[in-house]
């Protein structure tokens, strides 16, 4: 099991190193959006909820961009079949894609993460860092769990890019609630702690669809 | 067979639905602070409840389907689902119309019931979208399962997260469920009781016509000898059609569903 | 033990009957051809051979493991070359074949023979997408017989090689290397030479099943009538 994931997730890389699809886009929407925020919401800076919102929303809808290209050379290039050809477990093929959209999410967050502490961000970022890396490590677990899940779904219908944001957005809102509400005492001046609570919610929601999409994904693979 | 239950099931839930009415006119009591728009309660809180047990109903269906791969689960499935999705339209409406008349605003969101449902019913509603979109009746049925179990898992934990994230400070704008006098209780469960049956009937109505429709296609199929593409262009739709082998003879069909 | 035993094999699209009561059986290394229109059911056939698709109805034992409850037991010794040829185009050559050495747990050496096998050295590490449709066939077919599968199936599987790579691809493909096979094809000339059984569908129905002496070219064209 642990050597075909780490083929699937080789491949996967090696394709996206190759095309250089989903990564360059996701960050680049990201940095674009914050400038639009700037626009929208007229102000030179933000913090604590508003600030923690834009970071979320932000990072949100960059992630869309990804889960919407995750399975597509697969379908489009008969991946499925020949992964169903061989005697692997389905459940490798979903373990190598959420790593592969973590990884994704953190080239995205490397990026993300200093130009919104930069451009749009109050309050300087240094003291709550560690925090914010431990919130958002939480939060990208759950997208990425449940972005799989929900590509795998979208990606052989007919209106593959749309309904994987519709699907997915309101499956995402409780992490966009856990995480913002965690993050938005780290963007103050006071750089206070998380409470525990959101903490605790993100993570078992973490666990829940994990589980979710271990027990459903093979139904997903087959034809 | 569902065609047996119908008869009962309806007589049943207009008795239950006048009772219920005359209940909630005649006989609870007005609320001290709300006044005759706190009735609306009486509609929109069981409207709430069926909804919520349709959809965690439709997922518990979704996994019958997938285990044993009988479209007749993935149906009923549907059903429940679609039949629930009109019901929480109908819990949105009620409880925006008690927003305002209680609160001044069409929409609050420090009500967590209501943003929860909003939310929920968002997912919900790109249920039959994703039916549409998948041409394969197998691939579709069961791509529509795993939505519908994962949608079921989500109503949940999303009820938690969103109560969580409502400031414990605001008041619920509309009003606890919990320790309701006597004569209120009563009328509660009794306008609960109706509209689940109200709920249970039209799903059997749903269910009997598709099933009714699917034989007589079988029957011109067999007698006409229509092939599939001869029986018309028929729209579309983003609702199940059963299989062959579901519904062959007319007996077999009766045992069928 | 017969490699293939179908028995009232079923499967249907929706209300569309894809395939209806096929039954027959295939020894071991024995070549099945199969004749039949374009959405007669081969591509479906095969599909459900290679425990792609489930059967609907009917009971189906391939190397004596019915589907599909025995479909792990079958992934491994199967080899599918199919319409498309499963190949990621962003991919090389060897980077692919590697990667589906990966998948059956099959060594690099092996990678290397078959590269060897198809003449494909001098491109083996070029994406596909910069390679002709023969070329990628040929990579395609050192993919189906990687792993050195009992059973073989082959869908049209000389479409787009020119004679040469026919006889290229022989050794892998062929009679010769002794694995049982099924074969989907439109050249009634051509598929009637290899084969050792002759299926006939129409519409998801058998049209005919004969042993290869008992059928002749002109009956294999009446099925495309």
């Amino acid at each position: 099991m642990r050597g075909t994931v780490a083929a699937l997730l080789r491949k996967e890389l090696l394709v996206e190193l190759r095309t250089l699809e989903s990564v360059p886009a996701m960050s680049l929407f990201a940095v674009t959006t914050f400038v639009v925020f700037h626009f929208a919401l007229n102000r030179g800076s933000v913090e604590g909820d508003l600030g923690a919102g834009v970071l979320w929303v932000t990072l949100l809808f960059a992630a869309i961009l990804g889960v919407n290209r995750l399975f597509v050379a697969d379908a489009e290039q008969g991946g499925f079949d020949g992964f169903m050809l061989a005697p692997v477990d389905a459940t490798a093929m979903l373990l190598a894609k959420m790593a592969t959209l973590l990884c994704y999410l953190i080239a995205l967050e490397l990026v993300a993460v200093p130009a919104f502490a930069l451009l749009l961000l109050g309050p300087s970022l240094g003291p709550s860092l560690p925090g914010l890396i431990g919130v958002l490590a939480l939060g990208d677990l759950g997208v990425a769990a449940i972005g799989t899940l929900v590509a795998a779904l979208a990606v052989r219908t007919r209106a593959r890019d749309l309904l994987g944001p519709l699907l997915g957005l309101p499956l995402l809102v409780p992490i966009v609630i856990g995480g913002a509400r965690a993050t938005s005492p780290l963007l103050t001046l006071a750089h206070s702690a998380p409470s525990a609570r959101w903490l605790v919610t993100l993570g078992l929601y973490d666990l829940v669809f994990g589980l979710i999409a271990y027990a459903l994904f093979d139904f997903l693979l087959e034809d | 067979m569902y065609g047996k239950r119908l008869r009962p099931l309806s007589i049943a839930t207009i008795a239950a639905m006048a009772l219920a009415l005359a209940l909630v006119f005649f006989y609870a009591p007005l609320d001290a602070e709300q006044g005759f728009l706190q009735k609306i309660f009486y509609v929109h809180v069981p409207l709430a409840i069926a909804a919520l047990g349709g959809f965690v109903l439709g997922a518990v269906l979704a996994i019958a389907h997938l285990r044993t791969r009988d479209p007749r689960w993935d149906m009923r499935s549907y059903v429940a689902i679609h039949m629930s999705l009109i019901f929480a339209v109908g819990a949105l409406i009620t409880g925006s119309i008690w927003a305002k008349g209680s609160w001044g605003h069409w929409w609050v969101w420090n009500e967590p019931t209501l943003v929860s449902f909003l939310i929920v019913f968002l997912l919900y509603a790109t249920y039959q979208p994703l039916r549409f979109a998948i041409e394969d009746p197998e691939r579709q049925a069961r791509y529509a399962s795993v939505f519908a179990v994962t949608a079921g898992a989500f109503v949940p934990m999303n009820f938690i997260a969103v109560r969580l994230s409502t400031a414990y400070l605001h008041p619920r704008v509309l009003g606890s469920t919990s320790n309701l006098p006597g004569p209120m209780a009563l009328t509660f469960v009794v306008s609960l009781l109706a509209i689940v049956l109200l709920y249970a009937t039209l799903c059997t109505y749903e269910l009997t016509a598709k099933h009714t429709r699917a034989q007589v296609r079988a029957l011109r199929r067999r007698v006409l000898g229509e092939t599939p593409e001869q029986e018309g262009r028929r729209p579309r739709s983003a609702a199940p059609t059963t299989a062959p082998g579901a519904a062959i003879g007319a007996e077999a069909a009766g045992r069928a569903l | 033990m017969p490699a293939l035993e179908l028995e009232g094999l079923a499967r249907h699209y929706g209300e569309r009957q894809a395939l209806s009561d096929v039954s027959l059986e295939l020894e071991q290394g024995r070549t099945l051809v199969v004749f039949g229109p374009n959405g007669a059911g081969k591509t479906t056939l095969l599909r459900v051979l290679a425990t792609l698709l489930r059967p609907h109805a009917g009971r189906v034992c391939v190397l004596g493991r019915s589907l599909p409850q025995q479909a792990w037991a079958v992934r491994g010794h199967v080899g599918l070359l199919a319409h498309e040829p499963l190949l990621y185009r962003e991919l090389s050559a060897r980077e692919n074949l590697r990667f589906h050495a990966r998948l059956h747990g099959v060594g690099e050496a092996r990678v290397s023979e078959l590269i060897d096998a198809v003449q494909m050295q001098a491109r083996a590490r070029e994406p596909l997408r910069t390679l002709s449709r023969g070329m990628v066939q040929r990579v395609a077919v050192a993919r189906a017989v990687l792993h050195d599968p009992e059973l073989l199936l082959l869908d049209e599987p000389y479409s787009n090689l020119d004679p040469a790579a026919v006889e290229l691809v022989a050794p892998l493909i062929g009679a010769g290397a002794g694995r049982t096979r099924v074969i989907c094809s439109h050249d009634p000339a051509g598929g009637l030479a290899e084969a050792d059984v002759v299926l006939g569908l129409r519409a998801g129905r058998q049209g005919l099943l004969r042993r290869a002496g008992e059928v002749g070219a002109p009956e294999i064209s009446e099925l495309y009538r």
